[in-house]
């Protein structure tokens, strides 16, 4: 398809910016490495004679390192799958816990961390039950006959309401000296001690969400239209909608898995793409993947350099994000009209 | 030779004594026989709330019917997926709630979707196809503009390129022309006739009866869930049978050979409303 200039320039300004934040976030820490330094050890594993010091070359690979894969990841997988569930439910207020799955993993992780369980066994648990609570929800809504969005969103609340009581009642028992803040910890996001182990245990099921995802991104668009309109085209909606609920559940609850509950990046990257290439899911969702890594990565940079103590990422997203949400949205935005 | 031809020549879309009820106590239609051949424009007629949508909605197969047959070229619609029906027919439905703002453009190319993979996206020929719908319309300058920044008029008319992208070979419209100021019913209308000059079978419902003598070569009216009458405007479109059909008295004028206007006269109306002084 032709493409003018101006939309070549923003695909380019697209790739290359998650790029570049990728070799910034090498930099910035507590121990700031130079430019030069960071690309030499980049290089290090292929040229021996460039790497510069054993210590700068643990802090890349061990410390930075699966910090920044992570965030990439994350960020890329949230802010996908809420552009994919506000194409398909139609509406651009949701995001993808919509159906339940930040609450279910949440609950996992807490019971998890009840029982004594090792970070593996959090991270599974929390894996699991976040595509449990979907599970339950997407069950639910079918059984009612009228069917239809509308059901399934509201399934999606009462589920996300029923998993949230779960959680007060793991928090209620837990031991306050040492679970209870172990919990809260959870619910509140960090990517601060993620190791590659745990990253390496989400790459399956990101890459099917992602492969998903991609491939129907245009098929999005139909849904948008209503599922009597999208039928008359030809494709069935309820088996789209089907399959991109897999697809985003699989990315938000392998995301979360890792990184606890991380809000507002499903929401607000999706509403900020929209703004820059228009609805078209098509390059929508390559646009929120390319916003959301970078997002999340400016996000992690700053909660490592701005003060000396680490500030939990959950609460810097809101803190920057509802702001800057809000400045976008004075700037003229005709969505809603 | 003559039997030869007969038998080449298929029937577009043939409607065989066709039902339907959502929950097998009250028929929302039943009896309900048709055929539509290449180049012919009906119009479905009727009061309020007497299953014009409904029937529409079967005729695209978004219903199943309960009873009957709904042959496309001699092929049963039951045994046809989404995909194979809308390569033959389109749909504009009655109502259309947008929610993003996507460009003319965009909009229209969704035509293509049943040409194309589940897993792929438009291709240059599609561009190419949808451009030419566009131009055909008289609106390929507003293909960049966001669908739901357009006037009443403007929108239907890219709801009616989605459609020609889509290629089928019946166009189902309910109401199309509801939404359309004075000026533009017509401009739709001869839209309509167009198209089916060019050997588009075309269905609409409408609440005006004006209407069918402007387009259409079928009338059908609809009352209490069934046809009550069939055929041509001129047979078919009397003072009586709308009389029948919306309990009013009906006066048609004739303008030319083929174009009456219908007035429907005043009918004393015995309500006895009361506004209250506040």
């Amino acid at each position: 398809m032709e493409l003018k200039n101006n939309e070549y320039i923003k695909i380019l300004l697209l790739i290359f910016l998650p790029i570049a934040l990728f070799f910034i976030s090498f930099m910035i820490g507590r121990f700031p490495i130079s430019p030069i330094d960071v690309v030499k050890t980049i290089l290090s594993p292929i040229f021996p004679d460039l790497a510069v010091s054993p210590t700068i070359t643990t802090i890349m690979f061990q410390v930075r390192l699966p910090r920044i894969i992570a965030a990439i990841l994350i960020g890329a997988s949230l802010a996908i799958a809420g552009a994919a569930f506000q194409g398909i439910f139609k509406n651009p207020l949701v995001s993808s816990d919509l159906l339940g799955v930040s609450n279910g993993a949440g609950f996992g992780a807490s019971l998890a961390i009840l029982i004594n369980g090792a970070d593996i066994i959090i991270q599974l648990f929390s894996f699991i039950f976040g595509i449990i609570s979907v599970s339950i929800t997407y069950i639910i809504s079918k059984a009612y006959k009228t069917g239809g969005i509308l059901v399934l969103v509201l399934s999606g609340v009462a589920i996300s309401t029923f998993f949230n009581s779960l959680i007060s009642g793991a928090k209620f028992i837990a031991d306050p000296d040492d679970k209870l803040p172990e919990i809260v910890y959870w619910l509140m996001g960090s990517i601060a001690n993620v190791n590659m182990s745990q990253i390496v245990m989400i790459i399956i099921p990101l890459f099917i969400g992602f492969i998903i995802l991609y491939f129907l991104r245009w098929r999005i668009n139909l849904l948008a239209m209503g599922d009597e309109e999208a039928q008359s085209l030809g494709i069935k909606p309820s088996r789209i909608r089907l399959l991109v609920i897999i697809g985003g559940t699989l990315l938000t609850s392998a995301a979360v898995s890792i990184s606890g509950i991380i809000g507002w990046i499903g929401l607000i990257i999706p509403h900020i793409s929209r703004m820059i290439v228009g609805p078209d899911n098509k390059i929508l969702l390559p646009t929120s993947l390319s916003l959301g890594a970078s997002f999340l990565l400016l996000i992690d940079n700053i909660s490592r350099a701005l003060i000396p103590i680490e500030i939990p990422i959950g609460i810097l997203i809101s803190i920057i994000g509802v702001p800057l949400f809000l400045y976008l949205l004075r700037k003229g935005y005709s969505e809603w009209s | 030779m003559v039997i030869k031809e007969c038998v080449l020549m298929k029937r577009l879309l043939d409607v065989k004594n066709i039902s339907f009820t959502y929950d097998n106590k009250r028929k929302i239609f039943e009896n309900i026989s048709f055929n539509l051949e290449k180049g012919d424009v009906l119009c479905i007629l009727g009061p309020n709330g007497t299953g014009k949508t409904t029937l529409i909605k079967c005729l695209n197969g978004l219903h199943n019917i309960n009873s009957g047959e709904i042959l496309l070229e001699n092929r049963n619609i039951n045994s046809l997926n989404f995909r194979e029906i809308s390569k033959y027919i389109g749909y504009i439905p009655q109502n259309h709630t947008p929610t993003f703002p996507f460009s003319v453009m965009d909009v229209v190319l969704m035509g293509r979707a049943p040409y194309i993979n589940i897993t792929d996206h438009p291709k240059d020929k599609d561009v190419k196809i949808t451009k030419n719908a566009l131009k055909d319309l008289g609106i390929y300058s507003l293909k960049d503009k966001e669908y739901t920044a357009l006037s009443g008029g403007e929108r239907q008319l890219v709801f009616l390129a989605r459609i020609l992208a889509q290629q089928p070979d019946i166009l189902i419209l309910d109401e199309p022309t509801a939404h359309l100021d004075f000026g533009n019913q017509i401009k739709f209308l001869e839209i309509i006739n167009k198209l089916a000059s060019k050997g588009l079978s075309i269905i609409m419902s409408s609440h005006f009866p004006d209407h069918a003598f402007i387009s259409s070569n079928k009338v059908a009216i609809m009352k209490n869930g069934t046809f009550i009458d069939f055929g041509l405007p001129n047979t078919v479109i009397t003072e009586e049978n709308l009389k029948k059909a919306y309990n009013i008295d009906v006066k048609l004028i004739k303008l030319t050979e083929n174009r009456k206007i219908s007035v429907p006269m005043k009918t004393n109306l015995t309500l006895n409303i009361e506004i209250e002084k506040k």
